[in-house]
């Protein structure tokens, strides 16, 4: 909203600051000033940013209140003075049916106006807002608008067939407004119509049929006070919002239609060169003035409040300045603003609340009306004292026990959108048929909430791989969602996904990916840890999954999640041409664990011995099976031992085909001795047979 | 200390041949510090034609009557040996020629090892939370699905107010037969979690709450559909204005640095009450004006207030401890994304949600 400076001055010619200062002081006090740009000799232009529960501050007059209450200075009184009304052969008829939607209408005729362009100062503020000038009629209610925030508007009378009637539309009733848009309305809508047809939305928008135009002789003028809820739901279902729904919506100024209707028509009457022996515009019959008493009471003459000044010290604390907020200063304030005190007792009031303040009803708003007037930042900084404990959220640790695992494995965070396509959802959801839809989504690639968060990292995968990047391994932890329309459920979940020589010059795989799950679990308390697959037929893999180059992770029986590459047909869909690694761990279960606790082991004093053993296996003897038997020979001293080298060759050159040749490293060592060669050839000798009954064949 | 000239010899008496000698040795150890390498010294002292020591043996032994030669001959092997002791020891400590010849081009950039970047947004929310715990907040959390009633009734957001204009809402799919408080939407700020806080722990209260928060907002430079934001709600008996200045001033002091001020601003939010909206001088120039803060000195980063009653009230229900005639309040929130963005320089905030690695990577 734009505001003169010299408008303002006029209202309250008491003003020395120059217009910077003014914008800087009504800046402090919460009237936003958000740019000054200077008009020369007309002042200048401020830009303003008016907070949506100051109505009464989004027009000149209001404004200009601020700044008399802020420097103490007379506020000018708006007033308007008519010539004398023709007496009418009878008054002008309005009818409110709805009292609780409207709570005044005042109505006034005008005949033989001369509707013509605006001209001298109402086209000269006009010019200088950049507002755009239509008839002086019309012109005569936008300037009042600026001028005092009240809405009001003008209709050709003689299009008016009968008195005006405030009433609800009938539902499929229609409309064409002034923006030229037919309308059908609802039955919750309030119209200004007359007899026969509605003139108008109430507080949103005249129609098209009874708007002023260039031969228009007799004018009706309305200012009226409409309920701000039935206003806005109007505004909102007919997606038009207009300079007089945003202040209706908001509560205008109960007492204020009488004194716009009077500028209006002021402005109006004065227009046009008058020729000689022409009679000129006059005023038909005294001011239709319909009031609602019950309105009243919830406006205008709202009951009075108490007002204590301790309160104003309980919430505010002390001031830079020793001498604080004096009770004089504090009446000052509320006085300036509108209010009317009447003392109780000491430093105690019974206040009445100005009619255009709407938002003040309680004594805490005269406290933040105090403070603010008074200035912030002349409020002393404090610091409350603490008594207390500081606690983390319960899995504070865990979740930073994660995420710097990943971190210091080379796997990069991002943060990603909540939503995703419904495909995806139903491709990737934990549980099937579970995702939740967003009903009024942004796109219907958000249109719903992810139940995964691998929908998301197949998509930065595929923007970094289009981006030609070498390698990428990513993750997100986040929040996945279920349930339905009666209840969302929401669990932490943590992604991965890798692709390229995302660590070392080498292409990720399988065993990347495996080794990060497995640092990650190994950060938790487990009795153990496996990993499975199952065959693609049993449909027991997800169907995002390579079921041949994919696992399980379960850990102490509950499963914890997937991963592994990127199902082809999948891949396929997606256009991601190179494999693609990812997999999903399920932190709501995995947070069930607490953290491991590290517990030292014994060091031994004595040298470990370690033998290697090359051997071929069947390929149907996986590693598990090979360190099972290992396991199963129970020698206390065999302390570790770990495959070294996994050798394959389909040409069966270097190894027979079906098999593979696995080199094994075994570690002896005791706590209470070293070892003697002839017990590590026993023992190796042990792990030879044992690797010989699953089929194993030493290696010359 | 090279002297090309040789010493005559005063005499042949024991004494005068120690003292001779003794200038020698003398000689042989200033060389030996002074030349660079071990090789240099041997040819100087042992050299088979130029060596020194030859050349004054020579000298002396000429010289010499045939009685004093073998006392002169005996002192040269002494001084010899001590020559060749210090080759010896030399050539074992410091094979300086050789090791120099093993040096590798240490400008050549060092092994990459790969870390993982954290994300700036993560990396700013675990520091604005990390300077209120240590003024005594915990950490409070809650879901980012919420109802009607969290999100803004119980905020003082009645229905149809156009307050919530300002919080362009998404809501959940199939809502419609509910009840309009039990409706389920994606949470528009993180204030919620404040009233769920309340409801659960009497006074006193001091949290913070980080997480995640929508808004059915199209995206360009600076708006996202998703942001992260920080609030903090601290309740007891005395709580004043003045408090939540002096909290603010301490914690974007501790955030930028001891230098900045802050100032507060009315502003309008319909849970607290008086509002305000807070801005700190500008970390970047001191507040002299440059890009970061648009010339203006001042940078808009906080929105805050004093807790409404009404919210007190409407809390009360579950915790009577919050009556406001007894307590008080303030509550105070922040967009980390905007701190992350004007911390690190980004232009965009859709960089933030990306997942782009170009960008991802500067943060390692």
């Amino acid at each position: 909203m734009k505001i003169l400076s010299n408008w303002i001055r006029e209202y309250v010619p008491g003003i020395t600051a120059s217009d910077r200062v003014l914008a800087d002081d009504l800046t402090l006090r919460g009237i936003a000033v958000e740019g000054v740009f200077d008009l020369g000799a007309h002042g200048s232009v401020f830009e303003m940013d008016i907070t949506t529960n100051r109505v009464d501050a989004m027009n000149h007059y209001g404004i200009a209140r601020e700044a008399a209450t802020i420097y103490g200075l007379e506020l000018k009184p708006l007033k308007a003075s008519l010539p004398t009304a023709r007496p009418g052969a009878r008054a002008f008829s309005v009818l409110i049916e709805e009292p609780k939607l409207c709570g005044r209408f005042t109505a006034r005729v005008l005949r033989d106006v001369k509707i013509a362009p605006s001209s001298g100062v109402v086209a000269e503020r006009f010019r200088l807002l950049e507002q755009k000038p239509i008839y002086n009629a019309v012109d005569a209610s936008n300037y009042v608008l600026l001028g005092m925030g009240q809405p009001t508007h003008a209709f050709d009378l003689d299009k008016i067939e009968g008195g005006i009637v405030v009433r609800r539309a009938r539902k499929g009733e229609k409309l064409r407004t002034l923006d030229g848009v037919e309308r059908v309305l609802d039955a919750d809508d309030l119209v200004v119509a007359d007899e026969k047809k509605p003139l108008g939305i109430a507080g949103v928008m005249g129609g098209w049929d009874t708007m002023i135009a260039p031969e228009t002789k007799n004018v009706l003028v309305e200012a009226a006070w409409f309920d701000p809820a039935t206003v806005r739901r109007s505004s909102k279902r007919h997606l038009l919002h207009t300079d007089a729904s945003h202040r209706f919506e908001r509560g205008t100024d109960f007492n204020a239609p009488p004194v716009a209707s009077a500028l209006v028509s002021r402005i109006i009457l004065e227009a046009g060169d008058k020729k000689e022996n022409e009679a000129g515009a006059f005023i038909d019959g005294e001011l239709v003035d319909v009031v609602i008493p019950e309105a009243i009471a919830r406006t205008a003459n709202r009951g009075a409040i108490s007002f204590i000044m301790g309160e104003v010290r309980r919430m505010l604390g002390p001031t830079e300045d020793a001498e604080g907020i004096t009770s004089a200063a504090a009446e000052g304030i509320l006085t300036g603003l509108g209010c009317g005190l009447a003392t109780n007792g000491p430093e105690q009031w019974s206040v009445t609340l100005p009619s255009w303040r709407l938002d003040l009803e309680r004594e805490i708003d005269l406290v933040e009306e105090i403070a603010r007037v008074y200035g912030y930042n002349r409020f002393r900084n404090t610091l409350p004292a603490f008594k207390g404990t500081v606690v983390e959220l319960p899995w504070a640790e865990k979740e930073a026990a994660v995420r710097r695992t990943l971190l210091a494995l080379g796997w990069n965070e991002a943060v990603l959108s909540s939503f995703c396509g419904a495909e995806d959802a139903a491709r990737f959801a934990r549980e099937p048929r579970s995702a939740v839809a967003i009903g009024n989504p942004l796109s219907e690639e958000a249109g719903m909430l992810r139940p995964s968060l691998l929908p998301g990292v197949l998509d930065m995968l595929a923007l970094n791989i289009s981006r030609d990047v070498e390698g990428a391994a990513l993750f997100e932890m986040g929040t996945v969602f279920s349930g339905g329309p009666e209840r969302v459920d929401e669990r932490p979940s943590v992604a991965i996904g890798a692709t390229g020589s995302a660590f070392v010059k080498d292409e990720v795989g399988f065993y990347d990916l495996k080794g990060a799950v497995e640092k990650l679990l190994d950060k938790f308390a487990a009795r153990s840890v496996y990993f499975d697959r199952f065959p693609a037929a049993s449909g027991l893999m997800p169907a995002w999954l390579h079921p041949g180059r994919g696992a399980r992770a379960v850990l102490d029986g509950a499963t914890m999640g997937w991963f592994g590459q990127l199902h082809p047909a999948e891949a396929e869909r997606r256009k991601l041409k190179q494999t693609v690694w990812i997999g999903e761990l399920w932190l709501d279960r995995l947070y069930k664990q607490a953290l491991r606790q590290p517990v030292v082991e014994e060091l031994s004093r004595y040298q470990p011995v370690r033998r290697d053993f090359s051997v071929t296996l069947p390929d149907g003897v996986l590693y598990a099976k090979v360190a099972a038997a290992l396991e199963g020979l129970a020698i206390p001293e065999l302390r570790s031992f770990e495959s070294k080298e996994v050798l394959r060759d389909p040409k069966g050159k270097l190894v027979p085909a079906g098999h593979y040749s696995l080199l094994l490293r075994v570690v002896f060592q005791s706590h209470e001795r070293t070892l003697r060669e002839e017990e590590v050839q026993g023992w190796s000798q042990q792990v030879i047979a044992a690797l010989e009954a699953e089929g194993g064949k030493l290696r010359g | 200390m090279q002297n090309d000239e040789i010493p005559p010899l005063s005499g042949w008496s024991e004494a005068e041949l120690d003292q001779a000698f003794a200038a020698v040795a003398l000689e042989v150890e200033d060389s030996a510090a002074a030349l660079r390498s071990p090789e240099q010294f041997r040819l100087q002292w042992l050299g088979r034609k130029q060596g020194r020591l030859k050349a004054i043996s020579d000298s002396w032994l000429k010289s010499a009557p045939a009685d004093a030669r073998k006392a002169i001959g005996q002192r040269f092997n002494t001084l010899k040996a001590e020559i060749e002791r210090r080759l010896e020891l030399a050539d074992s400590a410091s094979p300086h020629d050789a090791l120099d010849a093993e040096a590798v081009d240490i400008t050549l950039p060092g092994t990459q090892r790969k870390l993982g970047a954290e994300h700036p947004l993560i990396r700013t929310w675990n520091e604005i939370v990390s300077v209120f715990q240590r003024m005594g907040y915990s950490v409070g959390a809650g879901p980012e699905v919420e109802t009607d009633y969290y999100n803004f009734e119980s905020l003082n957001f009645p229905p149809g107010h156009p307050a919530r204009d300002t919080q362009d809402t998404l809501v959940i799919a199939g809502q419609e037969r509910k009840p309009l408080r039990d409706r389920l939407l994606m949470r528009t700020h993180t204030s919620p979690v404040q009233i769920r806080t309340m409801e659960q722990q009497p006074p006193p209260v001091r949290i913070v709450i980080p997480g995640k928060v929508h808004r059915n907002d199209a995206a360009d430079a600076t708006h996202y559909p998703i942001f992260h934001q920080v609030e903090g709600l601290c309740v007891d008996a005395n709580i004043t204005f003045g408090d939540l200045k002096g909290t603010l001033d301490f914690a974007m002091k501790a955030f930028f640095g001891s230098s900045v001020r802050t100032r507060f601003f009315p502003s309008f939010f319909p849970f607290t009450e008086p509002s305000a909206d807070v801005q700190i001088s500008c970390p970047f120039c001191g507040g002299s004006g440059c890009r970061k803060c648009k010339q203006s000195g001042w940078i808009e980063l906080l929105g805050c207030g004093m807790v409404d009653p009404a919210v007190f009230g409407l809390v009360q229900g579950k915790q009577p401890g919050y009556d406001p005639k007894k307590v008080s309040g303030f509550a105070f929130g922040m967009g980390i994304d905007r701190i992350a963005m004007m911390k690190y320089g980004i232009g965009d905030i859709g960089l933030l949600y990306s997942g782009d690695l170009r960008f991802l990577e500067q943060f390692v």
